[in-house]
């Protein structure tokens, strides 16, 4: 299949590769060793810390913002790392404006800034030194877990299984593991190949083993699994992209932002990239933010970011919303996809938008139209469940649950012996930090469960 | 030249045992005045007066290098300060001279000297008349350097003894004719037993702190106190901010005790700024000697303490420091005289609060459990105060991150004055060992 946007320029055309990399570098610079410490005074070290609620991991923030202070860092990454294996990326990729950093009491009025605690817990893990893994693994249980997906949620659920003394297999669908850590988060917030290092530490527990290029509903099934191992968990993810459902879905310009970012965070050279000299994204989340501002720092002329309702329902943060405008994204609310405008050849020319409004809170066509020239056009109005995961006869039974698959409060599906947590399940915000306790908290239940068993049998 | 501005009406000079000086702020001795070089840059700055840095018997000790070290706050502000230096270090006439020299040049400011010699009264008779020669308006007896000359039967060796005090003071007296500050040492039990000794020698003043016996810190990958000298060090004598209670309850007990009623006390240890100073005044100081803040922050800092003492002044309406010197002597009493019916209670400001609970888990698990927790159905929590189960202990609003956020509200009261003594809860109250 040829590449949707093979007939655009290259990003290294133009501009040098040192400007690109550098536009590509950290988003949100480390604390200096001083910084962090003068930072981490600023905690009040609260009670029952409204920071710690926030937080979708139970990391316990003012002890570890404490040990800080206390010159104790490997203790600070400790106490990170035994809620959160992945606390290194979470600190980079939280939305920590709407997390923990929301909820700290120094946003009250008189002050207005919150400690900045996510810069904080990637000073404590950028900085532990620890003599071999920080955590020791239990005598072998004799139990063997299978995991169906690398990403954050299979990753935690793996290594907590493993803590317990259960051996694990991780079955992964892609080249390397990571899920969308490693293809999705924009490339700016997890650069160079932290994601895969962090793998590294994680793996170092031991008795975790991933085999790649294995796909459940393709060349692996939920019924081998259920039989071979003593307990399953899905960890699937967000694979298929919401599509328009305009004629030219497949027109070379047009592209799903996911699939972009993907290769944006694979390629060693930036600047072999395609790059569109004007753009539009479609969608108000995040993932629309993260790929307009790829985009533009790629050295697009002109991004438009195009939503259908105000900015008041975007569900992008503020803040990202912020670093758009800062990267020169112009965002246009209030038009709604109607056309893929095409070429004679068949190629994207730009998009034909509905104008909208909201009358008694229904969003209405206004009968005026609106049209934004662009030689590519990515969408990003969410991501869906990909069916094709559960296509054995097994798996096609697990009850759903909005689009998703339904687990209890103990992450159990409908089929006995099958977990599931991360995005593919239904509840929550589709976040990291969300997967990564989803995956803990279903390796405690899976555990339990396994221990019951035994103690009857 | 800088445009002139109006200034406070106020006089900040003051007539100290018979030693005149412009204003209150003295440097007490120690490097900064080591020689003239420094003592005239101080006086340059304002200070009012010098303690010049302590003479002694020549050869002059020599001193270690490596000789401070400080106990830091979290952000490495200086708490305390610690050093193993001895008495000065260059020689006896070297310093007369620069005496004489900078007195001339500077006859408006306080010039006091102090001495360490040993205790024997013809080391004493010697060193006396050399001093008054060179015009100085005073002496300070060093009798409490805690580090070093201990060792050699001087300093604190001297001040941790009545007798030895009172001796030397008087040889004092009669071997000079100027006032004679006795400068007194904190490592003792009882101040007051020091203060009366120096009185009952004929002494003018008596002056305080001078530093504490103190570790600072330990390094623990080589297990050495600091400062290291080598690969030991020794105890050294702790000064700054983190002193200044313990020498204004010093100052308090003299200022309190009516052996020593009226003896012109100097208030040194801690002091950083005019409210500092202004406190020790409050407890009696007639004036007050600086050290570690100096040191820190160099001699402009007497620019900020002049003016800040000036406004405040102006503001009370203090003409002069005597109008204020003192004033929080009579308040300060031994606790079997406070009110045992004064009741305060706790009060939170909710708009100020910012629910960070420190009070709540403070009074929760180590005072009174009078802090309730309530959370809304949203989740929003509230701090409030049990009324009936609140002591007045004062620890919230200690702990509480908000200035002002927690007040002690003094509770409207039909109940009189109700000392200890009368109290009918003592056992042992006056009435009724007087009965029994
Ligand atoms: C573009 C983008 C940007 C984002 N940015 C942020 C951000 O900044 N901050 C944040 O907190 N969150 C962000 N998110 C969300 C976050 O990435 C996810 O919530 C998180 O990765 C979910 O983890 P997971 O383990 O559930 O799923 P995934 O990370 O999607 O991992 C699923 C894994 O399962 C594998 N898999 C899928 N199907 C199969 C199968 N059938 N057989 C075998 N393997 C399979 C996949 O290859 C993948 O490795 C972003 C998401 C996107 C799409
Ligand atoms: C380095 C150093 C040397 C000192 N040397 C002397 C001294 O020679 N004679 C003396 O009477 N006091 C000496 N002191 C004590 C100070 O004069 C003063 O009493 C003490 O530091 C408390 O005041 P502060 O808290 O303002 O520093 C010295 C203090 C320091 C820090
Ligand atoms: S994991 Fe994320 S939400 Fe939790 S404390 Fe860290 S940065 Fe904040
Ligand atoms: S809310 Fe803020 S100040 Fe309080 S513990 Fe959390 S980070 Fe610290
Ligand atoms: S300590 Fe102060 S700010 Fe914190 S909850 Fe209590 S009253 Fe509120």
């Amino acid at each position: 299949m040829t590449h949707p946007l093979d007939h655009l320029p290259r990003a290294g055309h133009g501009s040098d590769g040192a400007a690109l990399a550098a536009n590509f570098s950290d988003l949100h610079p480390p604390l200096t060793q001083r910084q962090a410490f003068i930072e981490s005074q600023r905690c009040l070290y609260c009670y029952d810390a409204p920071c710690v609620e926030a937080c979708p991991s139970d990391i316990d923030i003012p002890r570890f913002i404490r040990e800080i202070a206390e010159d104790n860092v490997n203790g600070a990454a400790q106490t990170i790392l035994e809620e959160n294996i992945l606390g290194g990326s979470c600190a980079r990729v939280c939305p920590t404006e709407i997390l923990c950093e929301q909820s700290c009491v120094r946003n009250h009025d008189a002050e207005c800034q919150p400690v900045l605690i996510g810069l904080l817990q990637r000073h404590a893990i950028d900085h532990m030194r620890f003599d071999g893994h920080p955590f020791v693994r239990a005598a072998d249980t004799g139990k063997h877990i299978a995991i169906v997906g690398a990403g954050p949620a299979g990753l935690s659920c793996a290594h907590r299984l493993a803590t317990y003394g259960h051996r694990v297999t991780i079955f992964e669908a892609e080249a390397k593991p990571g899920g969308l850590n490693e293809y999705g988060i924009a490339r700016y917030k997890l650069i160079d190949d932290y994601a895969q290092r962090e793998i590294d530490f994680l793996l170092e527990i031991g008795g975790i083993e991933i085999r790649h290029g294995q796909r459940l509903g393709d060349n692996l099934a939920l019924d081998t699994l259920k039989r071979d191992y003593d307990s399953v968990f899905l960890g699937l993810g967000l694979g298929a992209s919401r599509q328009l459902g305009l004629t030219g879905e497949h027109a070379p310009g047009l592209m799903p932002a996911t699939d972009y970012i993907h290769q944006l965070r694979q390629t060693d050279d930036l600047g072999r990239l395609a790059v569109a000299r004007r753009c539009v994204v479609i969608g108000a989340g995040n993932t629309a933010i993260d790929m307009a501002v790829q985009m533009a720092r790629l050295g697009a002329d002109a991004v438009t970011l195009a939503y259908r309702r105000g900015v008041e329902s975007m569900a992008a943060t503020g803040h990202e919303q912020e670093i758009a405008r800062a990267n020169g994204v112009r965002i246009v609310t209030w038009a709604q996809p109607e056309r893929i405008l095409l070429d004679d050849a068949g190629r994207v020319t730009g998009m034909r938008f509905a104008r909208t409004e909201s009358r008694g809170g229904a969003l209405t066509a206004t009968g005026e139209t609106l049209d934004i020239p662009a030689d590519a056009v990515f969408t990003a109005i969410g991501q869906a469940f990909d069916d094709a995961s559960l296509s054995d006869r097994r798996a096609a039974v697990l009850e759903r649950e909005a689009g998703k698959i339904e687990v209890d409060g103990n992450f159990r599906t409908s089929l006995a012996g099958v977990y599931a947590g991360g995005d593919c399940v239904a509840a929550g915000q589709d976040l990291t930090v969300q997967a990564v306790q989803h995956g803990k908290l279903a390796a405690q239940a899976i555990h339990q469960q396994l221990m019951a068993q035994q103690e009857v049998a | 030249m800088k445009a002139s501005m109006k200034k406070p009406d106020v006089d900040l000079s003051i007539e100290f045992a018979g030693i005149r000086s412009p204003n209150p702020f003295w440097l007490a001795s120690a490097p900064p005045t080591d020689k003239a070089y420094n003592v005239e840059r101080a006086y340059e700055a304002g200070w009012g007066g010098v303690v010049w840095k302590t003479l002694g018997e020549d050869p002059a000790p020599v001193n270690v290098s490596s000789r401070y070290s400080a106990h830091f706050g979290k952000n490495r502000e200086v708490l305390g300060f610690n050093n193993i230096e001895l008495i000065t270090d260059r020689s006896l006439e070297i310093n007369l001279r620069e005496i004489t020299e900078v007195k001339k040049r500077w006859p408006d400011r306080a010039l006091i000297v102090s001495i360490m010699v040993p205790c024997v009264e013809e080391s004493w008779k010697t060193i006396l008349p050399l001093v008054e020669a060179t015009g100085a308006d005073g002496i300070e007896l060093n009798l409490g350097c805690p580090h070093g000359m201990p060792e050699r039967g001087m300093g604190a060796a001297v001040g941790q003894n009545p007798d030895l005090i009172e001796r030397v003071t008087r040889w004092c007296k009669q071997y000079y004719s100027k006032p004679v500050i006795v400068k007194l040492t904190p490592n003792i039990t009882d101040i007051r037993v020091a203060a009366q000794a120096a009185m009952r020698g004929g002494a003018d003043a008596v002056s305080l702190i001078n530093t504490i016996n103190s570790i600072t810190s330990i390094d623990l990958d080589n297990m050495v106190a600091r400062p290291t000298v080598g690969s030991q060090s020794t105890h050294g004598g702790y000064c700054g901010a983190a002193v200044k209670p313990i020498a204004m309850n010093m100052v308090a007990e003299i200022a309190r005790d009516p052996a020593t009623r009226g003896l012109p006390i100097c208030g040194i240890g801690g002091i950083s700024n005019w409210h500092d100073a202004a406190e020790f005044a409050a407890l009696g100081a007639g004036a007050v000697q600086v050290c570690t803040a100096a040191m820190l922050h160099g001699f402009r800092i007497v620019e900020e303490m002049q003016d800040g003492l000036a406004r405040w002044m102006a503001e009370k309406g203090y003409r002069s420091l005597n109008d204020f010197s003192g004033k929080a002597v009579r308040n300060t009493t031994d606790w079997k005289y406070l009110d045992m019916n004064f009741q305060t209670i706790a009060h939170i400001d909710q708009d100020q609060c910012i629910q960070c609970g420190r009070c709540y888990i403070a009074c929760e698990d180590t005072s009174h459990q009078s802090i309730a927790k309530l959370v809304d159905t949203a989740g929003a929590r509230r701090y409030e105060v049990i009324e009936e189960e609140c002591v007045g202990c004062n620890l919230c609003q200690i702990t509480c991150p908000v200035e002002g956020c927690i007040t002690m509200v003094p509770q409207e009261s039909d109940k009189p004055y109700l000392s200890w003594n009368e109290d009918p809860r003592n056992p042992f109250r006056e009435s009724v060992t007087a009965a029994g």
